[in-house]
């Protein structure tokens, strides 16, 4: 009994720590799937964080937070899209700026915000399905925002295999010009798809300052944008296969606070480190077989469209 | 109305006009975004490009910046132009001032002339070694080094922060993080008295000279080039893709290296937690805007090191966050990424016809105004 107490906070705290890895990672998984390869996740998660912290300090309200964030995250990926859509830019250089700018101006917009309170999101509470024992702490208790992650992710998959414009998503994602020859426009596809994913990568951000850490810290992500990225690989660019990928990375950064909890006696760094040593473990058994990359990965992925050419 | 047409051959007066349009850009939108933050942008220009450069001591610093920038840049610049993007220098960097910074306490106080050539070897053979993972990785596994790369960043700074809260800790150091400081002969000479600028500028700029040899002259730097440029033709010609991998990761792993040890043999002067303020990511901005040519990185360090003094200049002046510089740097790519597309494309004027007419063969990208 007393280790079954142990594994109950365990498992919801994995989920908490998994939750903006989903939102961040289905939502690159679109932009990907629709042929577009998004590296500024970090970036617009910091300025999600940094917008959905200032405007639920500044209005009292998480919703209005995740909106601001939200919104927030699709003004980067406006530009990104306008680069790598209308301009052409190589998409992974372009990746990286977002990133770069988006660490730049997350921290100077929220440079008079580090160390400021906020409420945190508070979890939900069913009248009689909460009060259950276990059952009722294992899953009803989150906060909306997990219950909304899980939605979103049945939305996806609906949207990617049973819905007509998730069909014509795909096909571009594979092959934009046999898309455009039959008259699917691959740009507006791919704007709404980049849109698409710096809403949802602006509010894994503001999970990251409103819920897991209710703060605003310079640089907070550390790294999440870019093991979202990772995650979508590992999901092999299947949204079902990512969320799993996202809570088995939740519980592996989890493991780290149960270590010390427990008073093994490894140096805090090394634990650490095991987020980001999982994430190259991982993509390296993925990657391991060039096939399973050559039969998932869509086949534009990349590359640039332009119409006439 | 204006139209985007292809150019038959891409431009090569824009390759070059195309950074000052860049950084114009970057002004411009710092200049309404300082007023927009109620900010005096002439003060704030001032502080940031000015201030800096009118002291001698000034200038020295922008040297002593452009050292890690130069070499990192450098080794960069040649993994971009065969198509391999290692974006993990900063690793590679804190992997090189490890191993030399561990063999410079090892001498501890010791005056023997081995210890600086064997320090800086081991500060390239670190770099050479963490970016020999990414390496090893692509080549036998096919794995992605852009993020295998980054990851190895993360894991570089937690075994430095490691090495500095534990093993590695001066035990009358207060309880700081940081080793002890170097001896003299483990401390790197400074090239121009009452400066902080060392041998590490020479070095960088040796490689510069180095790495224009060798991409320009010798057929391993050809055979990367058209790896880059066009990927089937060097797998017709029989280039070996896995030798450019190993060949542009090691180079950039060994600079970044350098650049790593001449950190902390240089200006750090011991080990500590921060020994780069992102040296390593700025460094593909400026291997991008160098044009992924050695003398063009020059130019890109020399600008990207002014933005980090002019970061630190506004941020005593006028008590900005030192992230502006991160924001201008982001700025700065952005605006190149955008005015490189005319090195392949060009405005043309179009009289408006009748809808009728058969769509013309050039390719449209969109409607500029």
């Amino acid at each position: 009994m007393n280790s079954f107490m142990i594994l109950i906070p365990m498992i919801a705290s994995t989920v908490i720590a998994a939750t903006p890895l989903i939102y961040a990672a289905l939502g690159e998984t679109i932009v990907e799937r629709s042929g577009v390869l998004n590296l500024g996740i970090e970036g617009m998660m910091l300025i999600g964080a940094v917008a959905g912290f200032a405007a639920t300090r500044g209005s009292g309200s998480d919703t209005i937070g995740f909106i601001a964030a939200a919104f927030a995250g699709m003004a980067l990926s406006l530009v990104f899209g306008f680069l790598t859509l209308n301009l052409q830019t190589n998409q992974v250089a372009t990746g990286l700026a977002l990133t770069l700018f988006g660490i730049g101006l997350s921290a100077f917009v929220g440079h008079d915000l580090a160390g400021l309170p906020v409420d945190k999101l508070a979890p939900i509470n069913i009248p009689v399905l909460t009060a259950i024992p276990i059952v009722g702490d294992l899953l009803f208790h989150y906060d909306i925002m997990v219950y909304l992650s899980i939605a979103l992710y049945i939305g996806i998959q609906w949207f990617l295999n049973s819905s007509r414009a998730g069909l014509q998503l795909r096909a571009i994602g594979e092959s934009p010009h046999v898309a455009h020859s039959i008259g699917k426009s691959v740009l507006t596809t791919r704007y709404l798809a980049v849109l698409f994913g710096g809403a949802t990568a602006g509010i894994a951000g503001a999970y990251l300052s409103l819920v897991q850490t209710p703060m605003w810290v310079e640089g907070m992500s550390s790294g999440k944008g870019w093991i979202a990225l990772a995650l979508v690989v590992f999901g092999t660019w299947k949204p079902t296969r990512v969320v799993l990928g996202a809570y088995l990375f939740g519980g592996v950064t989890q493991f780290q606070l149960f270590a010390q909890g427990f008073g093994l006696p490894i140096p805090t760094e090394f634990l650490s480190m095991l987020p980001y040593a999982a994430t190259v473990i991982v993509l390296v058994i993925i990657c391991r077989d060039p096939k399973t990359i050559l039969l998932n990965q869509p086949a534009s992925l990349g590359h640039s469209f332009h119409s006439a050419a | 109305m204006y139209r985007l047409e292809r150019r038959a051959t891409p431009s090569s007066t824009m390759s070059v006009v195309s950074p000052i349009l860049a950084a114009v850009g970057m002004l411009i939108t710092g200049f309404l975004l300082f007023s927009a933050l109620g900010k005096d942008p002439l003060e704030g220009f001032y502080l940031f490009f000015i201030k800096p450069l009118s002291t001698s001591y000034g200038l020295s610093e922008l040297l002593l910046k452009t050292t890690p920038l130069l070499l990192c840049g450098l080794g960069l610049a040649l993994g971009f132009r065969a198509n391999v993007w290692n974006i993990g220098a900063e690793g590679q960097l804190t992997m090189g001032a490890i191993a030399g910074g561990g063999v410079a306490l090892w001498f501890g106080d010791s005056d023997s002339s081995f210890a600086m050539p064997l320090m800086l070897l081991a500060g390239v053979l670190g770099g050479m070694a963490w970016a020999a993972i990414p390496a090893f990785l692509r080549t036998r596994f096919n794995t992605n080094e852009i993020l295998v790369t980054l990851m190895l960043v993360y894991i570089a700074q937690l075994v430095l922060s490691w090495l500095v809260h534990g093993p590695w800790r001066d035990p009358e150091g207060q309880n700081y993080p940081q080793s002890q400081g170097f001896g003299d002969a483990e401390t790197m000479d400074v090239l121009i008295s009452g400066t902080r600028v060392t041998w590490g500028i020479v070095y960088a700029l040796g490689l510069a000279v180095v790495a224009w040899v060798f991409s320009q002259k010798t057929f391993a730097g050809f055979r990367m080039q058209v790896a880059g440029l066009a990927p089937a033709a060097a797998a017709y010609a029989g280039f070996s893709e896995k030798r450019n991998i190993w060949i542009a990761l090691l180079l950039c792993g060994g600079a970044a290296g350098l650049a790593g040890i001449c950190e902390v043999a240089g200006p750090i002067g011991r080990m500590q937690q921060e020994i780069s303020p992102g040296y390593g990511f700025a460094a593909i901005i400026v291997a991008w805007i160098g044009r992924l040519h050695p003398i063009g990185v020059v130019f890109g360090a020399l600008l990207m090191s002014l933005l980090y003094l002019g970061g630190e200049s506004a941020q005593m002046g006028m008590g900005l966050p030192s992230a502006i510089t991160g924001m201008f740097q982001g700025l700065l790519l952005f605006y190149l990424l955008g005015a490189d597309l005319f090195i392949n494309f060009r405005l043309r004027r179009v009289t408006p016809k009748p809808a009728t007419s058969a769509p013309t063969a050039t390719a449209t990208v969109g409607k500029a105004a």
